[in-house]
């Protein structure tokens, strides 16, 4: 057994655990008591937050490999440990969850009406299950918190989510459960590949992704993970879970769903996609890079027709993670792009923050409206000038404005797809002409008048923000202006772990070419099945 | 050079400050109430200052580039780009330009905007453009340049829509975005294009790479192509002019400053400090030419006919964009940054003149209800009347040295073509100027009385600027441009376009000729106007009738904001639309729920099988056991 040797303690169990702490806390003393089991789950989070931002400071940018690592036996007879531990890309991600979690608990202060204690534990639950899947370094630890994250978020969506919540709800879980499946299928044939290869059994994700795969079980194991990381992301076309789950999710489930559910898409193939199976990868660069290419465009353009201010906020993010998959597996493509995937993990972050604070926003509006629709609305920037700005701000975040956050992601990650395939990054590139367009038309029919009578819907009572709704959304406000600005805070920590992933996979960039050669490896493989 | 000690506080500041004014005015603005001006004046004061004071390094030091770079801004893998800038001679007269025109605008926008209940939102978002703009020509990288050029893209969306309530305001303020955005997406392509080809995008390796030979020719053909597609987008050249007239749906001196004097000249900026780049593709250079002279006189025509008073200046702001591209493409560099300083001056002067005729006329916008306002705006008269002398190219007025440079340019180059194209431009802004001077300032005035009765000259804070704006409008020519083609500028422009061959000018020969002819057509083009608008005031009705085709395309912009409402937009539209209500919901969506639904499916047939009677189940697996001998028995048999 072995705590973090770092620092003496287990900073990431904590961090991980607090929530669960607080839960048992608010189960103990808080029943029947609001302002008790709000103040409980807000101190944890801020704990849990303040944690994770002392992580980040401690954390040596330098090092490759894990960091703050914790390793105990759990499962004995299959070798099955307790292992924890964080690279660069998973303390970003660490560090965006837990931000996100004090977020919404102040966002959600009153807005849950029905039950509102089981609200709160399952925000707290969910936060475990987040943090896990980023700090686990053991597969099969990293399974459970994968699956176990799902349980709340369910409850998330089917009580306290809209009318279509049940349906939502479902398609959500089923979704995510094919995905979870095929993962364990593949887990379990990659783990006993080692055994039988080497005799040992190990579910260590540093000892797993450093073995020589056969290209047959990297074909495979890879089509399994990636399936299964794809539909999380959402990649087109296995996206049309996300509308349905954000429409009916309360705003907190929003937040956490497009900050950091998705993410976990891209995480995934990083960690596992990527170092595991490094050949099967490269096979499939021209497929994922085109998959995601269509999805930029293609989640631009549904978002330009959507009446739903929220469904249009959930399509784009299907546009913008398909930056992130795009520069993902473009940067792994030739002779490896950092640039690329270093983008694509800061568009992870900065959708985080901008979605995020979107569909606040969006939740903001409804409290007043009580309607979603845009056609309901206009002029709300007379009533709430405040609300406006920030909404602005926001959008122009999203659309890409050099300065904000989400321009130095999409332009790097734009950047890999172009050194790949140049005509790939000219319609790619059209997507950013899209964001402006579905953003601004947005923004003009909610925000400025576009009914023509000149009036604001006298039903409207509107107030503009307020103090605590302005609190949840400054900590979003610094950091896409901090990542626009001076990005390197950011970048500084994923140059190491992705360098990591470059080295692993760049041999197989020789050997394996893209276009005819991987369809040729395809049909050789779908052979070898039979 | 590395920078000085105050070369770097100056550059740091310049920018700076108006970011300042911008947060602050936004943050407590609105509690100073008519106030809220003070702060971001006094912001952009200094910040004009220590522009004249970048301008005098740039004069003391004209071989020299002043190079900071501050810090990292992006560091990912090989790709790298700091928070860089330069300042060289070019640099220093944008900083000019920039600088005091956008001090003089601040000033005259007290007056302007006085009353308006928006005041010290007014005031920030022209302080934010201002640092936008000043980042966009400090920058020392093409990255750097687009977040400046970006910055303002921004400033103008939230100008152009600040009476965001009025559905055409925001329309416009929208489509001016977007519209940007199309050309943005060649600039980024071509930042690509750079980066792979140069491994930088700061301007000095570029350059100096272009210059070693390092970019294969038709990689650079393309790379300036892509560049220039982003400059037609926010010069407003064809076919992405359509965002400039509409954006005069921003108050007045949003259009002075933003949509004349500066930003609209950032694509002409860019181009220019591309030089290195573009000398090496004729393609290019011949795309430019013909790109500016198509749209200089396409919108001259359209502009004859216009009776906005803002349109008639808009469009002739995008002719005289075209006609700086024409510059650049032939090779006239120098003439270009001429053009684009002079017109600075000229055009936002006319623009903040017809501010304050709208101002004058209760806001009144419609040249056919005015007339007469001479005597009752005698200073908006004059200031206005020698910005019009220059824009159409009187001697010695500041316009008139410039565009000669530019036409003079073309004959001697062998465009002759290009040349008589440009003499009919200068022959129609003649006309459509005066046709606005003539219905604007003569004859009877044709207003209601009671919008008669309150006419009355700007506050002093209005008209002072135009009266300063004015002495460079009428005196910048002969102080920078004579003689033509060796004039001052071109001495201290030398530095940045090296290389430039051009034969001493002749007044007595070729030069003078050609000077001449542009002379008389402008004032052939005055007296047209005169004879039209003054004298058979029913003539122009008369050639309406005859050529009623040529008129109505004329009035209504050549019908291109149609055309784009159906090909590109309507177009996307309905594809976004079939995406969405098709492809999403029917086919995706569709075979989720069908997989669903068959699996109900398949319970459902199943179900009767359960049927709790043992006897049954036991014929099951019998009936399983003999499917399952046939089966391996075939299997081991084959």
């Amino acid at each position: 057994m072995s705590w973090s040797d770092q620092i003496g303690f287990p900073l990431l169990s904590v961090i991980t655990f607090l929530p669960l702490a607080g839960v048992v806390l608010i189960l103990l003393v808080g029943r029947g008591k609001p302002v008790v089991y709000k103040v409980i789950s807000l101190i944890v989070t801020l704990a849990a937050f303040a944690l994770s931002a002392w992580m980040l400071f401690a954390f040596k940018t330098k090092l490759p490999g894990m960091q703050f690592a914790e390793n105990i036996s759990w499962i004995k007879p299959l070798n099955i440990r307790y292992g924890m531990g964080v690279d660069g890309i998973a303390a970003l991600l660490v560090f965006l969850t837990t931000l996100l979690g004090v977020i919404v608990i102040i966002a959600s202060w009153n807005y849950v009406k029905d039950r509102e204690l089981g609200f709160f534990v399952s925000l707290l639950l969910l936060q475990v299950g987040m943090v896990g899947v980023f700090c686990a370094t053991d597969l099969f630890l990293f399974y459970v918190f994968w699956e176990a994250m799902l349980i709340p978020m369910y409850f998330i969506i089917g009580v306290w989510g809209g009318p279509r919540r049940i349906y939502a709800a479902i398609k959500f879980f089923l979704f995510t459960l094919i995905g979870s499946l095929l993962m364990l299928l593949a887990i379990i044939a990659v783990v006993y590949y080692v055994k039988d290869s080497s005799g040992a059994l190990t579910f260590d994700i540093q000892a797993l992704s450093k073995v020589v795969y056969s290209y047959h079980l990297q074909f495979w194991a890879f089509l399994a993970f990636f399936v299964a990381f794809a539909i999380k992301v959402p990649m087109f076309p296995v996206h049309t879970w996300l509308p349905d789950a954000h429409v009916e999710a309360p705003t907190a489930g929003s937040v956490i769903l497009a900050g950091v559910l998705l993410k976990m898409g891209g995480y995934g193939m990083l960690r596992f996609c990527l170092p595991f199976f490094p050949d099967a990868a490269v096979t499939f660069v021209p497929w994922v890079v085109g998959l995601s290419v269509v999805a930029i465009v293609y989640g631009a353009l549904v978002s330009l027709m959507q009446k739903d201010l929220k469904k249009l906020v959930a399509y784009s993010s299907v546009s913008h993670m398909g930056f992130v998959t795009a520069g993902i597996f473009a940067g792994i493509a030739l002779v490896g792009n950092a640039a690329g995937i270093e983008g694509a993990i800061l568009v992870m972050l900065s959708h985080g923050f901008l979605t995020g604070a979107l569909f606040l926003m969006v939740g903001f509006i409804y409290e007043r409206t009580h309607t979603r629709l845009i056609a309901d609305m206009g002029s709300l920037a007379k009533p709430m000038p405040i609300a406006a700005g920030f909404l602005l701000f926001f959008a122009f975040g999203s659309l890409g404005l050099p300065g904000l956050s989400g321009f130095v992601g999409e332009f790097l990650s734009l950047f890999g797809v172009f050194e790949y395939s140049r005509w790939m990054a000219a319609v790619a590139a059209l997507g950013v002409i899209l964001a402006a367009a579905y953003l601004l038309w947005m923004f003009q029919r909610t925000m400025f008048n576009d009914r023509g009578d000149d009036e604001v819907k006298p039903s409207f009572a509107l107030k503009d923000l307020g103090l605590r709704e302005i609190v949840s959304l400054l900590p979003l406000v610094v950091f896409v202006i901090w990542m626009g600005v001076y990005p390197q805070t950011f970048l500084e920590f994923l140059h190491v772990p992705v360098q990591v992933i470059l080295h692993r996979v760049t041999p197989s960039l020789n050997d394996t070419s893209a276009g005819i050669g991987a369809l040729a490896q395809l049909v050789d493989s779908v052979r070898g099945l039979f | 050079m590395e920078g000085t000690g105050y070369m770097k506080i100056a550059v740091a500041l310049i920018p700076l400050l108006p970011l300042l004014g911008f947060i602050v005015t936004l943050l407590f603005g609105k509690r100073w109430g008519k106030h809220a001006h003070i702060f971001p004046v006094a912001m952009v004061t200094i910040s004009a200052v220590l522009s004249v004071y970048g301008f005098e390094w740039a004069f003391r030091h004209q071989e020299e580039t002043f190079v900071w770079n501050a810090f990292t801004w992006i560091a990912a893998g090989q790709f790298t780009v700091p928070w860089g800038f330069q300042v060289d001679t070019l640099t220093g007269v944008m900083l000019l330009v920039v600088g005091v025109i956008g001090m003089l605008v601040h000033y005259y926008s007290i007056g302007y905007m006085h009353g308006d209940e928006g005041y010290y939102r007014f005031f920030a978002y022209l302080n934010l453009f201002m640092f936008a703009m000043f980042v966009l020509i400090l920058a020392d990288s093409y990255l750097l340049l687009f977040l400046g050029w970006e910055g303002v893209g921004l400033c103008s969306y939230l100008l152009i829509s600040f009476w965001f309530r009025k559905k055409s305001a925001s329309q416009a303020g929208k489509k001016a975005f977007i519209v940007n955005r199309v050309g943005d997406f060649g600039f980024t392509l071509a930042m690509f294009a750079i980066f792979v080809a140069t491994g930088t995008l700061q301007f000095t390796g570029v350059f100096e790479a272009a210059e070693k030979g390092e970019i294969a020719p038709s990689l650079m053909t393309w790379i300036c192509l892509l560049l220039f597609t982003g400059a037609i987008g926010k010069s407003a050249q064809f076919p992405l002019h359509v965002w400039l007239p509409d954006a005069m749906e921003g108050p007045t001196p949003v259009s002075a400053l933003i949509h004349a004097a500066t930003m609209v000249n950032a694509g002409v900026y860019m181009v220019a400090r591309s030089y290195p780049l573009f000398i090496q593709s004729d393609t290019a250079m011949t795309v430019v030419m013909v790109v500016g002279i198509f749209t200089s006189i396409f919108a001259a025509y359209i502009a004859i006919t216009q009776n906005d008073i803002k349109k008639v200046i808009a469009y002739s702001t995008i002719s005289s964009l075209g006609l700086m591209f024409v510059a650049l493409g032939a090779g006239a560099w120098v003439a270009g940054i001429f053009y684009l300083f002079a017109h600075g001056f000229f055009k936002g002067l006319m623009f903040l003149c017809s501010g304050s005729v709208i101002h004058a006329m209760g806001g009144e916008q419609d040249m056919r209800k005015m007339g007469g306002l001479r005597k009752k705006i005698p200073i908006t008269f004059w200031t206005m009347l020698i910005g019009a002398l220059s824009m159409v190219g009187v001697i010695p007025f500041a316009g008139f040295w410039a565009k000669d440079e530019i036409l003079g340019a073309t004959f001697i180059d062998g465009y002759y073509l290009v040349w008589a194209v440009g003499l009919l431009i200068v022959l129609l802004t003649g006309i459509y100027v005066f046709r606005l001077i003539f219905l604007t300032f003569f004859g009877e005035n044709r207003s209601d009385a009671e919008v008669q009765a309150h006419i009355h000259e700007s506050p002093p804070v209005m008209t002072v600027p135009l009266i300063l704006l004015s002495i460079p409008a009428l005196g910048l020519g002969l102080l920078v441009g004579v003689p033509p083609e060796s004039g001052w500028l071109h001495g201290f422009l030398e530095p940045v376009f090296f290389d430039l061959e051009h034969e001493p000018f002749t007044w007595i020969g070729e030069g003078g000729a050609l000077m001449g002819v542009s002379l008389v057509l402008a004032l052939v083009g005055i007296a047209i106007a005169w004879w039209l608008y003054m004298r058979q005031t029913d003539v122009p009705g008369r050639i309406a009738e005859r050529v009623p085709w040529a008129y109505k395309a004329s009035l209504n912009k050549v019908y291109m904001d149609d055309i784009y409402a159906v090909v590109p937009v309507g177009a996307t539209l309905g594809f976004a639309g079939w995406l969405w209500t098709f492809v999403d919901a029917k086919i995706i969506d569709g075979a989720v729920n069908g997989i669903a639904l068959l699996w109900g499916w398949i319970g459902d047939r199943l179900r009767p099988i359960q049927t709790g009677r043992v006897q049954n189940y036991a014929l099951y697996v019998f009936g399983g056991m003999i499917a399952l001998v046939v089966v391996l028995a075939w299997v081991w048999g084959s």
